[in-house]
Parts: C-alpha cells; structure tokens; sequence
C-alpha cells in the first residue's frame, strides 16, 4: 500500500535535511501469534513499516493491538513468528547485541538498591565503559533530562515523573541511536505529562535520535510525532500512517491549531475504522 | 495524640509478660515440688502444713521445677564464679556448642546459597535436587544426628566438625529456600532490561539478582542460625559428649540436676537470642546501605 510509505513526501517536508534517510527499522509482513490455551493469538499480523533515521514514531491503539509488542520485536524481547524485520539493517537480535537501542519501560524499573547516577551507570557498567567516560555521561544525560543534582538520591526519593526521566537519562547513557519507549508516561498524571511531553521534545531535538513511542493518548501521540503509526487488535495489525504536518519546533499551544485537531482528528477516524471503539 | 515512648512501646509490654511468667512459674514451684515434701513428712510421720510447704518448695536441692532464683544463682556461680576454662563452667560449655554452631553456620549458609545458585540457574538441578533437599527436613534430626557423629568418629573425624555437620544439615535448609525464592525475585521488567543491554548471565547475576535476594538472605540467616544453634546442642545429646550445652543438660538428667538443666537451657536461649539480633544488626546495617526507604 502506496499510502504506508510516503518517504517522498516526507523528505519533501523536511527539505532543509540534505542527507539521504537512513532507514532504522523495517518490517516487512510481521507476523506475530502467540500459542495460548485457549488457542493461538495474532498479536500481529502483516505488519509493514518503514522508521526513518531521525524520526519520531508513535504507535497508537487500544489495548491488544500489538503495539508494545511491536517494540518489543524491534527490541528482542519477543520473536516474530513470520515476516521479516531489520533493526539497523541487522536482525533484532544482532542489533540488540550490538546495543543498537535504548528502552524506557511504562514503570521506571530503576534497580531501588541503587542511586539515580548508579542506575544511569547501570548500562555503562555492563558495556564495560571506564570510570571517567561513566562520569561524564552521567553527568551529560542527567543535565539532558533536567535532574542535575539528584544524582545521589535513591529512586524512592524521587517523584513519578523523576523517576522516569531518570529512566530515560539511563538509556541515553550509551550510544544508541534508536530509543524505544513503551508508555513511558502513562503511569503519570496530565500535568507531569505535559511537561514531560515538552522535555521529550527539546530532548529529541538536541540528541538527534530515532524514536520509537508507545502511546494510547491521541494528543500525546500528534503533539510529539512526526509519523503516527494507527493500530487496531484482533488481530494486531496497522490500519493508518500518517504523517505529521505540524513543524518540528512545537510549543504546547499547538494543540489548540486546527492544524493539530485535523491530525488528531484523523487519528480518531483510523481508530475507528479499525472497530476500535467497539465492544 | 500521644508521643510513642520507648517505655510505653517497648518495656512495658515485655514487663507485663515476664510478670506474668513468674507469677504462673512460681505457682507451680509449689504444686509440683509439694509431693516431695509432703512424702519426706509422711515418712518422717510428722504432719506438714500448707503454710510450712510452701517456703520449702523454693529450697529444694533437686527440684522437680526450680524456682527462678535458684536458676539465676545457678547461672550467676558457673557463669562468673568458675574459670572459664574449667568444666564447671557455663561460658566454657557454651564456648564448646558457640564454635560446632558457628561452623555449622558458615558450611550451610555457603552450601544453601551455593545450591540456590544452581537451583535457579539449571533447571536439571532445580527438578534433580529440590525434593531431596525437602526431603531431608523430614528426616528427624535426633534420628541422624548420631549416625553422622559415629560414621564420621569411624573415619577419624571427631570433636568440632561432626557436630558442625549437624548444624549445617539444619541450616542449609532455610538459606536454600530463601535464596531460590531471593534470586527469582527480580521483576520480568528488571530481566528484560537486562536482556536489552545484552547483559551475560553472571552480570545479571551480580548486577540484580544477587542484590535483589539480599532481605531474603538475611531472613533465611535469622532462622539458620537459631537452628544451627539447635543442631550443634541435638548433636552434643546421643554422642556422650563431654563438653557443651547439650553435654550438660544431658548430665543434669542423668544426675536429677533440674537446676543445672535449666540454666543450661536459659544459656542456650541467650545464645540464640545474642547470635540473632547480631543477624538483624548485619541485616539493617546491610539494607541501609542499599538505600532502603527507613
């Protein structure tokens, strides 16, 4: 389907990016089923997609469409049972090997019996990365999520929200390109969200990384994408990918322009083409 | 509201319990040491009273039950009136069972985590051993105990070690089942970012799981060392040793000397209670250092 790859325009909108657009993940008819006791289960199903270098992806849907599993297919964390998929050009197994991605969780999962900057080490330690470089990316990724000076705090002593950009600051810590990021802020309020929302954003920007992100809020999903990838379940497949016209500078009162409801607006509609809002 | 006191909170409610032990213990001071006097005043064909009983049940040299006193003196005379080198000594004989107690501790808490490890990691050794280390619990342990002291006596192993074995085969046990349960403990979102880092198994090993199994560790070592405690006096009993709380509440028996029991036993209660609280000490000394919440 000609409408799932619209690299040409895209490239068209992002003009002022002379570089050709490396490809990140590709996906060629996923399939995914689960064998449960009451049967087998397609958590995914012919699932194509193409992420670009650079790009912010959101998936959408509603419970059981087989968007965290997507991300975890991406990440290794699940196999798929038909299709095929590359990550960095490699299978998903060579790229995680390869520590070819970052992935932020929907609780922070922070290790409790270590503090934030531990915890930010955590990777660097496994990756074998010296004592000086730890230092220095801890201190780097803590000031790029806003939490300079709460480095030897222990996770209990920080709120929700703090806890999850810490979670984010541990996977900026090495040098993934690719961020996978699986609800990360569903656990928390609207207000923290929105700010958090914002942070993500100016994070983005300034690390240049391919993003990944799990949602099921539409304005969460328009106000941070550049392609909103709409899902619908039974079985988990890709009902819509739009891409996003809003520019990449964007302040939270974008989402009061009718640019942005007409997005949002059409994200609604694939949702419900896909039977979303039935049952 | 009022302010929580030290007093109120902690000594007070302890207070009331021993008071209340005593009371009961002291009334059945007289209604078990009463027949002694009443036949000693029978065969004397003098008639006793009540009132004359009563004193008398407190003294007696061998005591069906002995007044707490005699009890405290018992202790008090072997404990600071006796070299601690001599065999009347109460510090020596518990020095003797300390050390069988000790080793016991160290040799099963090192085996229990040892085959925790490769419960957890080798599903052959998880469905191999598990039911046999749950079976050994059900073998009595005053069955075995002797066996074990005369098998290893019959290869030339005496003195410390069989009765440290002996402490090792209890107190394993709890060290198994708590760390199996510690090293599992790991939520699956710990494991999986475990995975996404590409982490070997050692790594994980000693990145989550061992820190994770640490307030598991230290509530199984609470209960191993009180049984290991156990282990080595049950090992001092069918083995005639000479030396050891349990050496001594087994003469006390053998000689009708109820006191010297009881204050074996009251010296055994200690121990556990001083080798315990030094277990919770470690344990919060431990958890402080990993940033639990107070």
């Amino acid at each position: 389907m000609d409408r799932f790859q619209t690299e040409s325009e895209n490239n068209a909108r992002r003009g002022a990016m002379s570089e050709p657009k490396k490809t990140v993940v590709s996906a060629r008819d996923l399939c995914l089923t689960f064998e449960t006791n009451d049967g087998p289960v397609n958590a995914l199903s012919n699932v194509n997609l193409e992420v670009q270098k650079g790009d912010f992806v959101s998936f959408i849907g509603p419970s059981g469409c087989g968007k965290t599993t997507f991300l975890r297919v991406i990440a290794d964390l699940e196999k798929n049972t038909a299709g095929s998929i590359t990550v960095n050009g490699m299978t998903p197994d060579q790229a995680r090997k390869a520590r070819a991605y970052g992935y932020v969780f929907q609780a922070a999962a922070l290790y409790p019996w270590r503090t934030i900057e531990k915890n930010i080490a955590l990777p660097l330690e496994i990756m074998g990365y010296s004592d000086a470089e730890k230092k220095k990316r801890i201190a780097e990724t803590l000031e790029l999520v806003n939490l300079s000076g709460f480095g030897k705090k222990f996770p209990w002593q920080l709120s929700g929200g703090m806890q999850q950009r810490a979670s984010i600051a541990r996977a900026l810590a090495f040098d993934a390109d690719l961020l996978l990021m699986d609800e990360p802020f569903g656990a928390l309020d609207e207000i923290v969200r929105d700010h958090l929302n914002e942070q993500l954003l100016k994070l983005w920007a300034r690390t240049e990384k391919t993003i990944c992100f799990v949602t099921h809020s539409i304005p969460e999903a328009v106000y941070l994408s550049t392609r909103i990838v709409v899902m619908s379940p039974r079985p988990g497949r890709v009902t819509d990918i739009i891409d996003s016209t809003l520019p990449r500078e964007r302040p939270l009162d974008i989402r009061e322009t009718p640019e942005f409801l007409e997005i949002a607006h059409r994200v609604r509609e694939g949702l419900r083409a896909g039977h979303s809002y039935d049952e | 509201m009022e302010k929580p006191g030290i007093w109120k909170d902690k000594i007070l409610p302890v207070l009331t319990v021993i008071l209340a032990i005593l009371v009961i213990w002291h009334v059945f001071v007289v209604i078990l040491n009463a027949p002694f006097e009443r036949d000693q005043a029978a065969r004397a064909g003098t008639v006793i009273t009540f009132s004359e009983i009563v004193p008398k049940t407190f003294v007696q040299e061998r005591p069906v039950l002995p007044a707490p006193h005699q009890i405290v003196a018992e202790l008090w005379d072997t404990t600071f009136n006796k070299a601690i080198t001599s065999k009347r000594s109460l510090v020596y004989h518990a020095w003797v069972t300390l050390s069988a107690t000790l080793l016991g501790f160290v040799i099963g808490t090192a085996l229990g985590i040892l085959l925790a490890i490769g419960i957890v990691h080798n599903r052959a050794i998880d469905r191999s051993l598990m039911p046999w280390v749950i079976a050994s619990q059900t073998i009595p342990i005053i069955a075995i105990a002797p066996m074990v002291i005369v098998v290893l006596n019959s290869i030339g192993i005496s003195g410390l070690l069989p009765k440290a074995l002996i402490s090792t085969y209890l107190s394993f046990f709890p060290v198994v089942v708590g760390m199996v349960k510690g090293l599992r403990s790991p939520d699956t979102l710990y494991l999986d970012l475990m995975h996404t880092y590409n982490a070997s198994q050692s790594q994980t090993f000693w990145k989550l799981r061992w820190p994770a199994s640490m307030p598991f560790l230290f509530t199984s070592l609470k209960v191993a060392i009180a049984i290991s405690l156990v282990g080595a006096i049950v090992g001092e009993l069918p083995t005639g040793a000479v030396a050891g709380l349990g050496a001594r509440l087994l003469s006390g028996s053998y000689y009708g000397q109820t006191t010297q029991i009881w204050a074996a036993l009251f010296m055994a209660a200690a121990l556990a209670a001083v080798l315990v609280s030094i277990v919770g000490v470690a344990h919060s000394m431990v958890l402080k250092r990993m940033g639990v919440k107070p």
